[in-house]
């Protein structure tokens, strides 16, 4: 644990030590979820309902969405750098250290500018709660409060298992985004905007259903127009369960099949 | 030119990780847009129709790649390291010579970029066929055009370097502006008139990416179809002679590290 948190401390340090790159980081971090949040308003000024949710509605789907992914991308986010040091052959380095290589590498990059960015999604999230009609019951409040967290794990999964594809296809490239950034703007609408093999693809097999909407749909109160059932919403931060063992599965395969770059 | 085609075509695997992440950003948009159609309940929003919306944003997600939006700091990396130095001993001008492997980079991402989305796309949704046949050669004028003042307007940010050293500031705020005023989020349409306008006449970025989009989808009468283009044309001829501005202003001042 003190290995930990001497190489935080280090991050810390070394992160703030730029006054001003770090202020700039800071803020144009907040920016980049903003315009998300400003989008969802741009096109409900076209329109009054996505998906069969009203602007309050959808804002509590996209407010989840954003605290959660923010969060988790703060934590977890900056693994997709193991490219870099696959390829580069830096990853050595951190596996001939007496720790975890998972923990290190996330402690390692850990990007604190991003902090900014995880605040501002809880507060979408807290503001968007409060203006959706919601009746509230301590069964909700405890799912308002588990359901982001689940989501938070998620994502992190997702982030760890893009981020293994790199072990098998060094030049994977920017193709981890398509679930990382797409998982994040899938989450962002009602799943009921999709449809057909997209959706189920998305929102059923690799689950991203779980992490916003239905669990929006349950503190909401309203029926699935989809049709699954309304328990679903209760149960539906577990899925972070099946994430995490899925990509401690892929991780451990990954390092496994890691041979260095040689010389 | 050449050389920028020959470059690029090196880089194959990301090329099919680029392609495909931007496939699959456009089943979410498109998706997210037709049901913002589905919502409004009338025929058309913002002049759009969903064939309309559809094309939009899957002739958008294969032009990304090729105006470039984001993603460029080659200049600014030359900057930093000293390496523009050989850039202004060589007898063409810098401007002229980074233009040139822009645009060979550009034809690499028409051929394998811009393809694969703008026909995976009608597969799924519906697809809007041009009614006017100007329209195909003014779209073709319109997406030169746009890649041209991209590089522009990447080369000023980069160029900032000459000064800045650490250009990440810039880029940030460059990456935010391009992408929500430029159209890539949704069609700058949706906002008010009073909004549209000035952003439109007074700035580059809806020249960037939803002047060629509005173009291809004829949501104007041929003359204002031709009109987007001019302004597009006189844009693209401000921002080049800003660029050379810029460079000669940073070359008097350059000074290069190094021991």
């Amino acid at each position: 644990m003190r290995a930990y948190w001497a190489l935080l401390r280090g991050q810390a340090r070394s992160q703030t030590s730029y006054r001003l790159s770090f202020g700039i980081d800071l803020v144009s971090n907040v920016w980049a979820t903003a315009l998300d949040v400003f989008t969802v308003f741009v096109l409900f000024a076209v329109t009054r309902t996505l998906g069969g949710l009203d602007l309050h509605e959808a804002l509590v789907v996209t407010g989840m969405s954003a605290c959660a992914f923010a969060t988790g991308d703060m934590l977890v986010g900056n693994i997709e750098r193991i490219t870099l040091y696959v390829r580069t052959g830096r990853f050595d380095a951190v596996l001939v250290r007496p720790l975890p290589a998972l923990p290190q590498l996330v402690l390692l990059d850990l990007p604190l500018h991003k902090l900014s960015r995880a605040a501002f999604g809880a507060t979408v999230y807290l503001v968007a709660l409060g203006a959706a009609d919601i009746a509230w019951t301590p069964g909700r409040a405890l799912l308002a409060v588990i359901a982001p967290v689940g989501g938070v794990v998620f994502f992190g999964a997702v982030f760890v298992v893009t981020a293994s594809v790199a072990f098998w296809w060094t030049e994977s490239g920017e193709f981890g985004n398509a679930f990382t950034y797409g998982g994040r703007d899938f989450t962002s609408y009602p799943v009921s905007v999709y449809s057909g093999w997209f959706r189920n693809a998305f929102a059923y097999g690799l689950g991203f259903a779980f992490v916003s909407y239905y669990p929006a749909l349950a503190l909401l109160g309203k029926p699935d127009p989809i049709g699954l059932p309304g328990w679903v919403g209760w149960i539906a931060p577990l899925v972070a369960l099946p994430a995490t063992g899925a990509a401690a599965l892929i991780w451990r395969a990954g390092i496994r099949r890691y041979t260095s770059t040689g010389s | 030119m050449g050389a920028g085609f020959r470059r690029y075509s090196t880089y194959r695997q990301a090329t099919v990780a680029g392609a495909f992440t931007n496939t699959v950003f456009g089943f979410l948009r498109c998706y997210v847009l037709l049901a913002v159609a589905a919502g409004a309940g009338t025929a058309t929003v913002a002049g759009y129709d969903p064939a309309r919306l559809a094309t939009f944003v899957w002739f958008g997600q294969g032009l990304l790649a090729v105006v470039l939006l984001w993603g460029w700091t080659e200049l600014a990396d030359r900057i930093r390291t000293g390496d523009v130095v050989a850039d202004l001993l060589r007898p063409v001008h810098p401007v002229t010579r980074y233009l040139a492997t822009d645009l060979g980079r550009a034809g690499h991402a028409v051929v394998t970029r811009f393809v694969p989305p703008v026909l995976i796309g009608p597969l799924f949704f519906p697809f809007y066929v041009p009614h006017r046949w100007t329209t195909v050669p003014l779209f073709a004028v319109s997406v030169l055009l746009a890649t041209v003042l991209c590089f522009g307007c990447r080369y000023l940010v980069n160029a900032t370097g000459y000064w800045l050293l650490d250009i990440r500031g810039p880029m940030i705020l460059w990456a935010l502006v391009s992408g929500v005023l430029g159209g890539l989020y949704f069609p700058l349409r949706f906002l008010p008139d009073a909004l549209v306008v000035p952003l439109w006449v007074l700035t580059p970025l809806p020249s960037l990416f939803q002047t060629p989009l509005d173009v291809l989808v004829e949501i104007d009468p041929t003359p204002r179809q031709l009109w987007l283009v001019v302004l597009q044309a006189a844009w693209v001829v401000l921002v080049l002679v800003l660029c050379r501005v810029v460079q000669r202003r940073a070359e008097r001042r350059l000074v290069v590290q190094g021991g």
